[in-house]
C-alpha cells in the first residue's frame, strides 16, 4: 500500500514536471505583453484571446499554417503511394539483393538532413521549384519513404501469403486484391505510417525552411521571424506554439492504440 | 471430365519439391494425399492449382493443356490449414465474394450463399465477422467460400489439423458427406493413415517429393508395394524385421527357428523384410502357429485407452498396439506374438513379395 502511493507520487511528479513546458506556453498565450514582462504570475490575470484573434486574422501568420499542412499532407500521400508497392515487393518477392538494399533504406536515414540541403536548394532553384509545397514534400520523402517502406513491410509480413492466394483462388486481380482486401487489412500499418511520415515532415525546420522564402513558407520559419521594431511579440509567439502542437495531438490520437507497434516497426 | 499430372516436376535449386508426378483424378472421386511433413503434399496442391509454376512435366484438364494458365482463370477452390477469411467482410459476404467477382445476378448469390451455409451449419453466424468465430466455425466459413462456387477442383491442405479432436472427427465425416453428390474432383492432403483410412477414396502416397503409390485405399492399405509404402501409411509405422527364410523354417535371429505355415510356405531361401503393423502383435498367443518372441520392454506409453510399447530383442525392435490398458516396468521381460497370416514380406530391395491373404470376417 504504502509503496504504491509513493508510486503514484512519483508518477505524478513526473508528469506534472513534463507537462511544466507545455503549461507555460498555454498560460503565456492567454496572457498580454505587458503582463507576461511584468513579472511571474502562475495563470492569466487578464485572459485575453487577442494572441489567437492576431493569428487567424493575419494572413502572414495563418499562411504558414497552411503552407505547413499543404507540404505535409502532400508529403503523407507521396510516401504512402510510393512505399505501399515497395514495402509488398521486399515482403512478397526474393530478388537479388533485397537485404541489402532493404537496409540501405533504412540507413538512408542516417544522413543529417543538412547534409543534403545544399544539392537540393541549387536542384530546386535551377529548375524552378524553389519556394513551392511539393519541393519541401519531395525533399521530406527522401526521409519518409525509407521509415514508411521499414514499417509498413513489417505489418505486410504480418499478413500469410495465403490471404493473397485466397484472393486470386476466388477471382480476385492483383490491383483489386491490393485494394480491396490487402490495404483494409493493414489500415492500422498505413495510419502509424501516415503519422510517422506527419511527425517528421510537421517538425522539420531546416529543409522547409531553406526551400521556401515567400509563398511557401512554413509556420516554424514564421515564428522565428517575430522579432519586430518593438520587440518580441510573446504572447502571439506563444499562441502560435499552442496551435502547432494541436495537429500532432490530433493525430496521436487517432493512431494512439497502434503507435507502440509502428515504433516496433510492425513487428510487434 | 479428369485432370491428369504428366510428370509434373518442381525442382528448386537442386531441391526436389516434386519429382515427375504422374496421375490422374477423375470427376467425383475423393483424393488424399498422404504423407509427412515436406513429403510434397503442398507443393503438389500448389502446382495443381497453378499457385506455382512446374519446372517441368504438364497439367492436363479435360484433354486441354492448363500448365501455365493462370489462377484467376482456374475455376479452383483451396482451404488451407490457418483459417484464412477476409477478415473485414462479414461471414455473409465471405461466402458470397467468389459469386460477386463471377458477377452473379444478387438474387442467385442470395440463394447460393444461404443454401451453402446451412449445408455447413453456419447459417446463424451470417452477420457476423470471422474474427468473432470459434476456429471451426472460421474454418467452415472458409469451406463454405470454397464449396460455393461449385469449382471443378478442390483443394484442402490439412484443413483440420488446427482443430480439436472431437471438431475434427465431426467436420470429418461432413466433409464426405458434402462430396457424395458432387461432380468435382476433391484433393485431401494429410499427415495421419489414420484420416487417410477414414475418408476413403483414393489414396496417393507422398515422400520426399516423389510418389510412392497411388491407388483406391484400401488397395494401398492391403497392399503397399515397399517396406516405404507399408510405413506411410501405418499408425504407428509398420514394424521391419530383417529375417531368413530356410527350406520350412524362418528366424529373425540365429537362435529362434520357427516353422513356415501354409502361407508362407513358397517363399524361396533367402533374406527378407517381415513387416507387421503394432496392433496385430499380441500379448497373449490366439494361434498355435504365431510366432513367439521373448523380448524386453524398454518403454511403455498410454494413450488414452490403448498401450503402445517400444520392446527390443538383441536383433531387432518393435512397437506393440494393444487395447486396454496394461503396465509394464521397463525392463521387464516379456513375450509377444506374431500371428503368421498378419506378416507383409519384403524382399532386400525393399519390395512387396507377400501380403496377408483377407481371411473372411477379419481385419487385416
Amino acid at each position: 500500500m504504502k509503496q504504491a502511493r509513493s508510486k503514484n507520487v512519483a508518477i505524478t511528479v513526473f508528469i506534472a514536471l513534463l507537462l511544466m513546458p507545455v503549461y507555460w506556453l498555454l498560460n503565456m498565450s492567454f496572457k498580454t505583453n505587458q503582463e507576461i514582462l511584468g513579472g511571474l504570475t502562475m495563470w492569466p490575470e487578464n485572459f485575453t484571446l487577442d494572441n489567437y484573434v492576431v493569428i487567424f486574422t493575419d494572413p502572414s501568420w495563418y499562411n504558414g499554417y497552411l503552407n505547413s499542412m499543404a507540404y505535409v499532407t502532400i508529403n503523407v500521400i507521396i510516401t504512402l503511394l510510393v512505399a505501399l508497392p515497395a514495402a509488398y515487393a521486399f515482403s512478397r518477392y526474393k530478388f537479388l539483393g533485397d537485404k541489402h538494399l532493404f537496409f540501405w533504406l533504412l540507413s538512408n536515414r542516417m544522413a543529417p538532413p543538412a547534409v543534403f540541403l545544399l544539392p537540393f536548394f541549387q536542384l530546386y532553384s535551377s529548375i524552378g521549384l524553389f519556394d513551392t509545397h511539393i519541393a519541401v514534400a519531395l525533399a521530406h520523402c527522401l526521409f519518409n519513404v525509407p521509415l514508411a517502406v521499414w514499417i509498413l513491410e513489417g505489418f505486410m509480413k504480418g499478413v500469410p501469403r495465403e490471404y493473397d492466394e485466397m484472393a486470386y483462388i476466388d477471382g480476385y486481380s492483383f490491383p483489386r486484391f491490393f485494394i480491396k482486401v490487402f490495404l483494409p487489412m493493414i489500415r492500422s500499418g498505413i495510419g502509424v505510417t501516415a503519422f510517422f511520415a506527419f511527425m517528421f515532415s510537421w517538425v522539420e525546420l531546416l529543409l522547409a525552411r531553406t526551400l521556401t522564402s515567400v509563398d511557401a513558407q512554413p509556420i516554424g520559419a514564421i515564428m522565428t521571424r517575430t522579432i519586430g521594431a518593438s520587440g518580441i511579440d510573446w504572447g502571439v509567439l506563444a499562441a502560435a506554439g499552442v496551435l502547432t502542437i494541436i495537429p500532432g495531438l490530433l493525430v496521436i490520437w487517432f493512431v494512439r492504440n497502434h503507435v507502440a507497434k509502428g515504433f516496433a516497426l510492425g513487428r510487434v | 471430365m479428369s485432370l491428369t499430372l504428366e510428370n509434373l516436376s518442381r525442382i528448386v535449386d537442386g531441391v526436389d519439391y516434386i519429382r515427375d508426378a504422374n496421375l490422374t483424378f477423375e470427376a467425383g472421386s475423393f483424393n488424399v494425399l498422404l504423407g509427412r511433413t515436406l513429403a510434397g503434399k503442398t507443393s503438389l496442391m500448389r502446382l495443381m492449382a497453378g499457385l506455382d509454376k512446374p519446372t517441368g512435366g504438364r497439367l492436363i484438364y479435360n484433354g486441354e493443356d492448363v500448365t501455365g494458365q493462370s489462377v484467376q482463370r482456374r475455376n479452383i477452390s483451396m482451404i488451407y490449414q490457418q483459417f484464412i477469411n477476409y477478415p473485414n467482410l462479414s461471414v455473409y459476404e465471405n461466402i458470397a465474394s467468389p459469386l460477386r467477382l463471377a458477377k452473379m445476378p444478387e438474387s442467385e448469390i442470395d440463394r447460393r450463399v444461404k443454401e451453402t451455409a446451412a449445408m455447413l451449419q453456419i447459417e446463424p453466424l451470417l452477420k457476423r465477422f470471422p474474427l468473432e468465430l470459434s476456429g471451426g466455425q472460421q474454418q467452415r466459413t472458409a469451406m463454405a467460400r470454397a464449396l460455393v462456387k461449385d469449382a471443378t477442383l478442390v483443394l484442402f491442405d490439412e484443413p483440420l489439423v488446427n482443430l480439436d479432436y472431437k471438431l475434427r472427427e465431426e467436420l470429418r465425416a461432413e466433409l464426405r458427406d458434402l462430396f457424395r453428390e458432387r461432380q468435382c474432383i476433391a484433393v485431401y492432403a494429410t499427415t495421419e493413415a489414420n484420416e487417410a483410412l477414414a475418408l476413403g477414396g483414393t489414396t496417393t502416397l507422398l515422400h520426399e517429393g516423389h510418389v510412392v503409390q497411388s491407388g483406391p485405399v484400401m488397395d494401398v492399405y492391403r497392399k503397399p508395394v515397399s517396406t516405404l509404402a507399408a510405413q506411410l501409411f501405418s499408425e504407428p509405422p509398420m514394424n521391419l524385421v530383417r529375417g531368413r527364410v530356410f527350406d520350412t523354417e524362418l528366424s529373425f535371429g540365429e537362435d529362434t527357428r520357427h516353422a513356415l505355415t501354409q502361407e508362407l510356405a513358397n517363399l524361396k531361401p533367402g533374406d527378407y523384410w517381415f513387416g507387421i503393423r503394432p496392433s496385430h502383435i499380441a500379448l497373449a498367443p490366439a494361434n498355435d502357429d504365431d510366432l513367439e518372441i521373448p523380448v524386453e520392454v524398454a518403454l511403455s506409453e498410454i494413450s488414452g485407452s490403448e498401450t503402445f510399447m517400444h520392446v527390443e530383442s538383441r536383433h531387432f525392435d518393435m512397437v506393440t498396439q494393444s487395447m486396454g490398458v496394461h503396465q509394464y516396468h521397463t525392463g521387464a521381460p516379456i513375450k509377444v506374438y506374431l500371428p503368421m497370416n498378419k506378416l507383409f514380406v519384403f524382399d532386400t530391395h525393399e519390395q512387396l513379395v507377400h501380403t496377408p491373404s483377407l481371411a473372411s470376417g477379419r481385419e487385416v
